[in-house]
């Protein structure tokens, strides 16, 4: 492609850029700036003390003890020559004087600003029982630290709230550990959400195949201290009442954006929207054209999925998003372009490398495509209205770059393959994804409506209730305490729950 | 030194894993781990490792590359 060096040297040499979020996203999109020739001001702001560190150890050889939590740190493709302004959280911008005000109330000024503000994770919700020595999430470096911490002192056993992929993974170390552990899911399967009921019970099987006790359709409680505020015992909503020292709450993750309330830009709890060229839209719905947004938080149109806004939250979604916004910071309109990442994601778990590729929610029918003997080594291919939208491999990595092909060519669904290791008929199965979302919510990439404006779905009243990860699945709304409730001194933990709705 | 692999690149080749050990493993048959930070005493090995990776999954930190052109390492189980 021809550059056009008049309208492109302007941006290039001159000008503040402020990217906000200071993780793999915002590292990936200084660099680019630079690599594209840049030579203005870079400022990261982030709110965690380190230099940018990858994220996807700290559920696992992190955890497990294998490295340190210090080893983690990203290398570098190149000097960025930033100012780093570290351990500092960005409260609010002020997009007509283009600053960024901090919690120190400093105001960092920009031209170009790029919003790379990530995640956290979900908490418990209660904020006592979440205080209580013992429960953990595993999101930053030091959660990680200090679970391995208390890991490796041996508790007799561990509850893992939430089998999407981090406690899924989380309860693989601790087996890999020796430790006893729980697994409690309010979906069917674990890994539900992410790659529906079917996939799940291959995960589940594998799961139970390594000593893990699942509990499926199962949620906690509550959970209790002792007087020393120590976790002590976790109520199970089938009845059961474990005793644990350590629970790790893994119930997916919350969208940074509160920063951006009030701000003028179409950002809520899903996300920062942007179009395909990383702009963020305004509240209105006109892009603007000095705001990018890039990563976990990020919100916008895929092609190959029907013009549906995404939320992503894999690793190399945040890397090529982030170098595809710092690429459009720097290009007019010819050299402009659109960041179209098929969805691409891994897990190791039990020993096993899970990968998938395009996006397995969009679909409604699953086929085991190639399976070894006991299926040591699987692909199952997932599909929608006769066309394959993505596809997951268990132990077999080396097939999938053939599956995305597929998928970015839109090939026919159920797909005419006929691999050696192929199943003598093809067997398609409902893809189980359930309408009500009782699945623990860490999926990984999330679908949220068509249009930069589709309004966030309100639950109020008693539906509200069901999203209370507490809550047990087939728990109808309208079930009331007083049924049978009149005159106990103590509620029962259900009744709590049912009666509490969301406590935060 | 530092090193990131992309794990959604990689294919579980495990050139890496013959070339340094002590900075990568496989857990199980296909799940790649790998050290960060190797130490300096791996340097040499890494530097093969990232250069042998078949699809070009390992990055070095940009001071930790070498100028110098990279010998391919004398070790069995190398294919060409």
């Amino acid at each position: 492609m021809m550059s056009h060096p008049a309208s492109f040297s302007n941006r290039s040499t001159n000008g503040r850029v402020v990217i906000v979020g200071a993780s793999l996203a915002g590292l990936r999109a200084a660099e680019t700036l630079r690599a594209e020739g840049f030579s203005g001001h870079i400022t990261l702001i982030g709110d965690e003390l380190y230099e940018p560190y990858d994220r996807p150890p700290l559920s696992k050889s992190v955890l497990a003890g294998w490295i340190s939590e210090e080893h983690i740190t990203l290398p570098r493709r190149r000097d960025i020559a930033a100012e780093w302004l570290l351990g500092i959280r960005a409260v609010a911008l002020d997009l007509s004087n283009r600053q960024v005000q901090l919690a120190d109330g400093r105001r960092v000024p920009f031209d170009f600003l790029l919003i790379a503000t990530g995640l956290r994770a979900r908490p418990w919700p209660d904020k006592e029982q979440a205080a209580l020595d013992g429960v953990f999430t595993v999101r930053t470096r030091d959660d990680a630290a200090r679970l391995h911490a208390r890991l490796a002192a041996e508790p007799k056993r561990v509850l893992v709230i939430g089998a999407g992929f981090t406690g899924s993974e989380v309860a693989s170390v601790c087996r890999d550990l020796g430790l006893q552990v729980t697994v409690t899911e309010r979906g069917a399967t674990p890994l539900e959400g992410a790659l529906g009921q079917a996939a799940g019970a291959y995960a589940a099987a594998l799961q139970r195949r390594h000593g893990v006790d699942l509990r499926c359709n199962t949620t906690v409680l509550a959970l209790e201290g002792d007087a020393q505020k120590k976790l002590r015992r976790a109520q199970l909503s089938d009845g059961d009442e474990l005793d644990v020292e350590v629970a790790v709450i893994a119930l997916g993750s919350l969208r940074n954006t509160e920063w951006l309330q009030g701000a003028g830009l179409s950002a809520d709890g899903r996300g920062v929207v942007c179009d395909a060229a990383c702009r963020a839209f305004d509240a209105d719905g006109a892009v603007t054209d000095n705001i990018f947004v890039a990563g976990d938080v990020a919100r916008w149109p895929h092609p190959l999925y029907d013009g549906e806004f995404l939320m992503v939250e894999h690793w190399s979604n945040a890397v090529t998003q982030a170098e595809t916004a710092a690429h459009n910071m720097l290009a007019d309109s010819a050299t402009r372009r659109a960041h179209k990442h098929l969805p691409s994601f891994w897990s190791n778990q039990f020993g096993v490398n899970i990968k998938g590729v395009g996006l397995p929610s969009f679909a409604d029918t699953i086929v085991l495509t190639q399976a070894s003997s006991q299926e040591r080594r699987l692909v199952a291919t997932y599909g929608k209205e006769g066309r394959i939208v993505a596809a997951m491999a268990a132990n077999a990595p080396r097939v999938l770059p053939a599956y995305q092909a597929l998928i970015e060519a839109r090939a026919p669904f159920p797909p005419d393959l006929h691999p050696s290791d192929g199943p003598a008929r093809l067997q398609l199965l409902p893809a189980g994804f359930a309408k009500q979302e009782h699945a623990t919510p860490d999926a990984g990439a999330v679908i949220t409506g068509a249009g930069p404006n589709t309004p966030e779905q309100r639950v109020e009243g008693e539906a509200l209730k069901l999203l209370d990860p507490r809550v047990p699945p087939g728990t109808l709304p309208l079930i009331t305490l007083h049924a049978n409730g009149a005159g106990m001194e103590k509620k029962s933990p259900v009744q709590e729950v049912q009666s509490g709705g969301m406590r935060s | 030194m530092r090193i990131i692999v992309d794990l959604t690149r990689c294919q579980s080749y495990g050139q890496c894993v013959f070339l340094a050990p002590n900075a990568f493993r496989f857990h199980g048959e296909e799940a790649l781990e790998y050290d960060y930070a190797p130490d300096d005493y791996m340097r040499e090995q890494v530097t093969w490792a990232a250069a042998a990776c078949p699809v070009q999954a390992i990055t070095l930190d940009y001071r930790d590359e070498s100028s110098e052109a990279i010998s391919q390492p004398q070790s069995p189980g190398v294919k060409p």
